[in-house]
């Protein structure tokens, strides 16, 4: 069966084609992490005391957790220890921009962006997106601030926020990730350097899609950006995140801390495209993509929606989940996490039912090629005050060739009788017959297994936007490249 | 000219020598019947010709329409109009029989420079030739063959065969798992496809299939090469004196 396999790993090997790394002069300081580097992380964004004294606990409870080898073991991923001091905690483009204009961006970074397909100029106009770009550690450019800012709407980095809007970085920062609440988390929150936020003041429905691309560029460093985004009374706001790296031998860690609040009657619709670089064929380098993302749906009639295509890093780490407080509030996840070559995925998410009549909807779908390893692990929990709350949860995997894994561990855990749960789950398996008898009735191999893929993954797709949903296609046919025959 | 043409044939599969010197000329409007034994080659010679490429083809060539088969891809010899109904049918997860069939036709008619049907115009069409293998139209939306039953696989087979209208059609032990009703019903579909610019191809185990579709003539194949030809009274005979009849006193001593 030696041609299936060729064949198959012929779709699913495809290059990585944003692994170049681009010459820009960084600011880069010393290896190595202790309470003096998180001061000067502090002091280089020239941040008020609060700010300091929020890291410097984080670090404190962080180092603790360190001391006592508490690094999270459970997730069903294989990865050597990690050197937390042999790691740089910062990097910055030197030129820094003052962000008043992107004529002032260091040319090489904005080139950047153009070769990862990324406008940051007038087309963004066209595209009706206002983008944030995160380079290594900060944030370089955001787009359309002004016209955002007639409709009472704040998006800019969160350096400038903690700045600028310290009031409301204050009361939501850690409000729905608090710095205790995991190993990385607490990580992030001692040496995060920038991120994005967002604020939608009562009643505005944000005239655009909003937009982050995170690059990391810079080697052996880490990234640990924080996205805090809030969506006040009646508010409503879709926000979009893509991610990309060089190719490099050795492992990076990318440890994001992501919270939303969601308030009364307010909606958030967070979507990402995670295109880490994986690592190669044989399973080195790639990034360790080990991120928190939560939202709160802290109002009445609130909802908060997630929509995740994850088709990179070596190792994937995240469950966005929704707390669902407020009474008749709606959280959402969909999902396609694909692991190819040797990636490894655990990922899923947790619904929180704590109001009445709350209702959650999870839709994953796996797909495992090479020997890729790819894991569902979801937990919804009813607790006692949350009557009448439903939950629909849909889990399937596909295998592609016979080397890779997938599976599923949902956890369940209801204490009010009156809850309504549902759960499906499914696994199918692509191989050389299904290729062969495709291409019998006359398709390419790689028309069979984008037709298959595009066709277990649409009920997720169709929840994308639609710029966004292309791109998502487009990748997971370059990603599997190789795969199938 | 020939629609199929078979000179001296050897095929392998890992490194074992199944065919062993097929000779075959199959003309427009024929419809020949390739019989014979167990592991005697039969769905071989349809894979081979289907290029299946877990088969080594060591030795021959292969004309289809005039054109070299042995070095086409498998795609392009089903662009080229060869279609094989499968033994067993496979399952698709997550694309339904009408996508996955009206993807198929649109590769074909590409490749033939043809314009690509759309929805509204293909949906008729597989409409009609499913009504003609009594298929449900529930079945339109269902993943292509995922919890079919055996003869509805089967059924659904023809059906493709009957939207792709191929020039040169193998249908492999398509009488396999069905029974009597779903037998005949299969056999109207094909004798519906019999015409003056079309060959078919019958693999078959038993002489049952032959008494619906009715060959012109009848190959005996044994141990990979075919050892008696005639017209469909072969095929009663073989029926009537089993295959130890044809085989040579060599194959029957190994």
């Amino acid at each position: 069966m030696s041609t299936t396999n060729t064949t198959i790993q012929d779709l699913t090997n495809q290059e990585y084609k944003w692994g170049f790394v681009t010459s820009v002069e960084e600011d880069t300081i010393p290896k190595g992490l202790n309470e003096d580097v998180v001061r000067l992380i502090s002091a280089k964004k020239g941040e008020p005391e609060f700010m300091l004294d929020w890291r410097l606990k984080a670090y404190r409870y962080w180092d603790s957790l360190e001391k006592s080898h508490a690094e999270p073991k459970w997730a069903n991923v294989k990865f050597g220890p990690i050197d937390y001091q042999n790691m740089v905690y910062y990097s910055a483009p030197k030129k820094k921009p003052s962000l008043t204009s992107l004529d002032e961006v260091d040319p090489e970074v904005l080139r950047t962006y153009e070769k990862l397909g990324i406008p940051l100029l007038e087309q963004q106009k066209l595209a009706g997106v206002a983008v944030d770009a995160v380079f290594d550690s900060v944030s370089v450019a955001t787009t359309f601030k002004e016209k955002l800012a007639e409709a009472g709407v704040i998006f800019c980095s969160f350096s400038e926020a903690v700045l600028n809007h310290p009031e409301l970085v204050k009361k939501y920062l850690g409000s729905v990730v608090p710095y205790t609440d995991n190993f990385f988390a607490s990580l992030n929150s001692a040496v995060f350097s920038d991120g994005s936020f967002v604020y939608v003041p009562k009643g505005v429905r944000c005239p655009m899609e909003l937009s982050t691309y995170f690059r990391i560029n810079a080697a052996e460093t880490g990234q640990f950006e924080r996205t805090l985004i809030i969506a006040d009374e009646g508010a409503y706001v879709s926000y979009l995140e893509g991610c990309t790296a060089p190719i490099r031998d050795e492992n990076q860690l990318h440890a994001a801390v992501v919270e939303l609040v969601a308030l009364e009657n307010a909606t958030i619709k967070y979507s990402t495209v995670q295109n880490w670089y994986p690592g190669d064929k044989e399973g080195r380098g790639g990034i360790y993509n080990f991120v928190t993302k939560r939202g709160k749906c802290a109002g009445r009639n609130s909802k908060i929606s997630w929509t995740q295509v994850e088709t990179g890093s070596a190792i994937t780490w995240k469950y966005p989940s929704c707390i669902l407080v407020g009474d008749n509030s709606v959280g959402e996840f969909y999902s396609v996490a694909l692991t190819n070559n040797y990636q490894q995925a655990d990922t899923g998410t947790k619904m929180i039912h704590i109001g009445k009549n709350t209702t959650s909807t999870v839709v994953s779908k796996g797909i495992s090629a090479g020997h890729g390893q790819n894991t569902y692990r979801g937990q919804v929990k009813i607790q006692k005050g949350a009557t009448g709350a439903r939950n629909y949860t849909q889990c399937d995997s596909l295998l592609i060739g016979d080397k890779c894994g997938a599976h599923t561990f949902p956890y369940i855990e209801v204490q009010n009788s009156t809850a309504r749960m549902e759960h499906e789950a499914s696994t199918s398996k692509i191989g050389e017959d299904q290729i062969f008898y495709s291409r019998q009735r006359g398709l390419s191999a790689e028309e069979a297994v984008s037709m298959i893929i595009n066709g277990f993954c649409r009920q997720v797709f169709k929840e994308l936007p639609m710029e966004f949903a292309v791109e998502a296609q487009k990748l997971l046919s370059i990603s599997l490249e190789g795969s199938v025959g | 000219m020939s629609i199929l043409e078979v000179k001296d044939l050897h095929a392998n599969i890992h490194n074992h020598e199944i065919l062993k010197g097929v000779d075959l000329t199959i003309n427009p409007g024929e419809v020949h019947s390739i019989m014979g034994p167990n592991g005697s080659g039969k769905s071989t010679l349809a894979q081979v010709l289907a290029r299946r490429e877990t088969y080594e083809v060591t030795r021959g060539r292969v004309l289809l329409n005039g054109k070299d088969l042995l070095a086409m891809k498998p795609e392009e010899a089903a662009c080229e109009g060869l279609f094989m109904a499968f033994q067993y049918p496979v399952e698709i997860p997550g694309i339904s029989n009408a996508y996955f069939l009206r993807a198929a036709l649109n590769a074909i008619r590409k490749y033939r420079g043809e314009e690509e049907l759309d929805a509204m115009d293909f949906l008729p069409l597989l409409k009609e030739k499913m009504r003609l293998l009594e298929m449900d139209e529930r079945f339109l939306n269902r993943p292509v063959n995922d919890g079919f039953s055996g003869g509805e696989k089967k059924r659904n087979e023809i059906v493709q065969m009957a939207v792709l209208e191929p020039k040169m059609a193998i249908l492999d032990e398509t009488d396999s798992g069905l029974d009597i009703d779903a037998l005949k019903i299969v056999a109207k579909g094909v004798n519906a496809m019999r015409s003056a610019n079309r060959a078919i191809l019958v693999v078959t185990h038993y002489q049952r299939l032959l008494d619906y579709i009715v060959p012109d003539f009848v190959h005996v194949l044994v141990d990979g090469r075919i050892v008696k030809s005639g017209g469909k009274e072969l095929a009663l005979e073989l029926e009537e004196k089993g295959y130890a009849w044809t085989e040579p006193a060599s194959a029957v001593a190994r």
